[in-house]
């Protein structure tokens, strides 16, 4: 106790770092805003992410036609200048498209695609391991090497490989992206369940005469969600990247949709005389999973000290025992 | 112990041929490769007799099983693309993504270890703080991008560097340093916090009241300790830095495993996808057996299961 009080004395401003200053606050109460303002860095990922979510939400609605508009005159212009409107402050694209519009209007297929394949991951990874966990050795055992199969491969050669056989759209490639990270997600549902099934309450609810069905989704599912979207945060982050590294090889979306990925690599082509067109969208693809990390850092810090054991020891790989 | 690895190697074995299984199958739906090879106006006859010597008119089954009992001869099919054995193209491509892949690897974890550790001796501290955020940042930076954004500072503008091909040293930094950014990043923060862990540990408080120097406290006694899960990453890791090494062959024109991988899938060279498949999963294979040995090595717990 005392070297969490002196943590806390001398090193206020920290919050980041050390998981007990912020255990402390969470007892005294303080609500989640608070400890967020605290926290500059969390702050401005935060901030961004939000940022983001609007651009995603209104952007391809505002600037979808300013973003396909051809201007000839403001081919490969250099950012910096208003000259040609504010939309033309990031430059213009070897076209004379506004930067700033198909940034934003890319967010909406970089953001959503990740969005999407870490949830169908989450909940097919979740739905296998309470599977493998709770009903039975022999499916489990399937289920585990079904596992090991997906995680033992380098996930963006399995993902070119299922890309070349099924049409590169959207949908597919939320499916490919969900399949490589599947395994995380059933792993730690899995070590969940074989340690929740063996809890009292569990026990009382299959003597009450609970179904499998009803035990799963109403005592176990509780339990095991907040750590599921502890890792999605983080997940989020690396299926953006990998979408990203695709759609960079030219195996992902296919124009005239945009990602950022893809916008990197027409501008690479132009790389001795627009470097911007290369740069910027690998700079909002860097800003966007950095905040997606540093929020999740801090998520993980603040909510339940009670828990974060757990996803730490059935994750094994995130961290060591930091508070041991 | 012998049965701990007898059943990690077993589940590996598995995951080996479940996976040699799906890829055999799934490049195969990828379409004809009857249709890329031979010119549009090829006669029915020429893409018959094409597909009867590569084999391809037969049932998926069928040539599944001629395939393993060329495998077991050592024959892994003739490259499509380039009239050569496949397995000649991927061994001449192996040593260049081993060279780049060890030394990327070797480089990070060594760095990762001396950064983390000092970052854990003091946490909270300046140092602390700096590499936390330097480390979330490696390990968000998107490498094509990093890697592009390098050619184009080093090479293009401060002309340093070559911007892409093989050769000697300068030719290895920019390829090196990309791929090193992710693994570093990520062990940087797996080794800070398996080393603080460590050191608030009650055998490093013996230890330093036995009057053992600091250095020796950090760097024998509690990195001895944060090894296991150090190796753990390191493994998943090193599985990942084909993803990484695909990028960055591309990015640099490295004529590396890698390349060779996406060339053949987009070309339906199926000989060569598997034969490259093969050859990485049995590494990977190798590599997985080679951890857990590792594992026993380092804990003797597991030895004593």
């Amino acid at each position: 106790m005392s070297r969490l009080t002196r943590g806390y004395v001398t090193n206020e401003l920290n919050i980041m770092t050390t998981a007990e200053q912020e255990s402390l606050i969470i007892r005294r109460g303080s609500p989640w805003w608070r400890m967020l303002l605290r926290d500059r860095f969390a702050l401005v990922a935060a901030l961004w992410l939000f940022v983001l979510t609007l651009c995603f939400l209104f952007g391809p609605l505002l600037f979808e036609d300013a973003a396909t508009k051809l201007n000839l005159r403001a081919r490969n212009l250099p950012p910096g200048s208003l000259e040609h409107g504010w939309l033309m402050y990031l430059g213009g694209d070897a076209l004379g498209r506004p930067m700033l519009a198909r940034l934003i209007v890319a967010s909406r297929n970089t953001l959503a695609i990740a969005l999407s394949a870490v949830f169908v991951a989450m909940i097919v990874g979740g739905i296998l391991g309470m599977i493998a966990g709770y009903v039975g050795r022999s499916v489990g055992h399937v289920i585990m090497r079904f596992a090991d199969i997906l995680q033992s491969f380098p996930s963006l050669l399995l993902a070119v490989v299922v890309l070349y056989i099924l049409e590169p759209n959207v949908t597919n490639l939320v499916i490919v992206l969900a399949i490589t990270r599947l395994p995380i997600y059933l792993r730690v549902t899995r070590a969940e369940v074989l340690e929740i099934r063996e809890r009292v309450f569990v026990d009382a609810a299959r003597a009450l005469g609970g179904s499998r069905y009803h035990i799963l989704r109403r005592h176990i599912t509780p339990v095991v969600a907040p750590t599921l979207l502890t890792i999605l945060t983080v997940d989020f982050s690396i299926v953006m990247l990998a979408e990203s590294s695709l759609s960079f090889l030219g195996i992902g979306i296919q124009p005239p949709e945009i990602t950022w990925g893809l916008m990197v690599a027409a501008g690479r082509n132009y790389l001795s005389q627009a470097w911007w067109l290369a740069f910027l969208p690998g700079l909002a693809i860097m800003m966007a999973t950095l905040s997606g990390n540093i929020l999740s850092n801090w998520l993980r810090v603040v909510s339940d000290p009670e828990q974060r054991w757990r996803l730490e020891d059935s994750s094994g790989k995130k961290s060591g025992q930091t508070d041991a | 112990m012998a049965s701990f690895l007898g059943r990690r190697a077993l589940h590996s074995a598995i995951a080996l041929i479940g996976l040699i299984l799906a890829v055999f199958f799934l490049v195969r739906l990828t379409g004809d490769p009857t249709d890329l090879y031979l010119p549009i106006d090829a006669s029915l006859e020429t893409r018959k007799e094409f597909a009867h010597k590569h084999g391809f008119d037969r049932p998926s089954a069928e040539q599944f099983l001629v395939f393993l009992k060329d495998v077991s001869n050592g024959d892994l099919g003739y490259s499509l693309r380039k009239q050569r054995p496949a397995m000649e193209l991927v061994l001449e491509a192996y040593p260049t993504t081993l060279a780049l892949a060890g030394v990327a690897m070797v480089l990070s974890i060594t760095l990762a270890i001396i950064v983390g550790a000092i970052a854990a001796y003091k946490p909270g501290g300046v140092f602390d703080r700096i590499s936390s955020m330097a480390s979330l940042a490696g390990a968000s930076a998107p490498d094509f991008w990093i890697a592009i954004t390098g050619i184009l500072i080093f090479a293009v503008t401060l002309r340093w560097l070559p911007t892409s091909g093989v050769g000697d040293l300068p030719y290895w930094i920019l390829p090196i340093g990309v791929l090193m950014l992710r693994p570093f990043g990520l062990m940087v923060q797996v080794v800070r916090a398996a080393m603080l862990g460590a050191l608030s540990s009650a055998y490093v408080k013996t230890a330093r009241a036995k009057g053992v120097g600091e250095t020796a406290v950090i760097f024998v006694h509690a990195l001895r300790n944060a090894c296991l899960s150090i190796v753990t990453v390191a493994g998943d890791l090193t599985v990942g830095m084909i993803n990484g090494a695909v990028i960055v062959e591309t990015v640099f024109g490295w004529p590396g495993v890698g390349k060779l991988m996406i060339d053949s899938v987009m070309q339906r060279d199926f000989p060569t996808v598997q034969a490259t498949i093969m050859v990485t999963a049995t590494a990977i294979f190798l590599l997985n057996i080679a951890i857990d040995f590792l594992y026993v090595a380092l804990d003797p717990r597991i030895r004593h299961q």
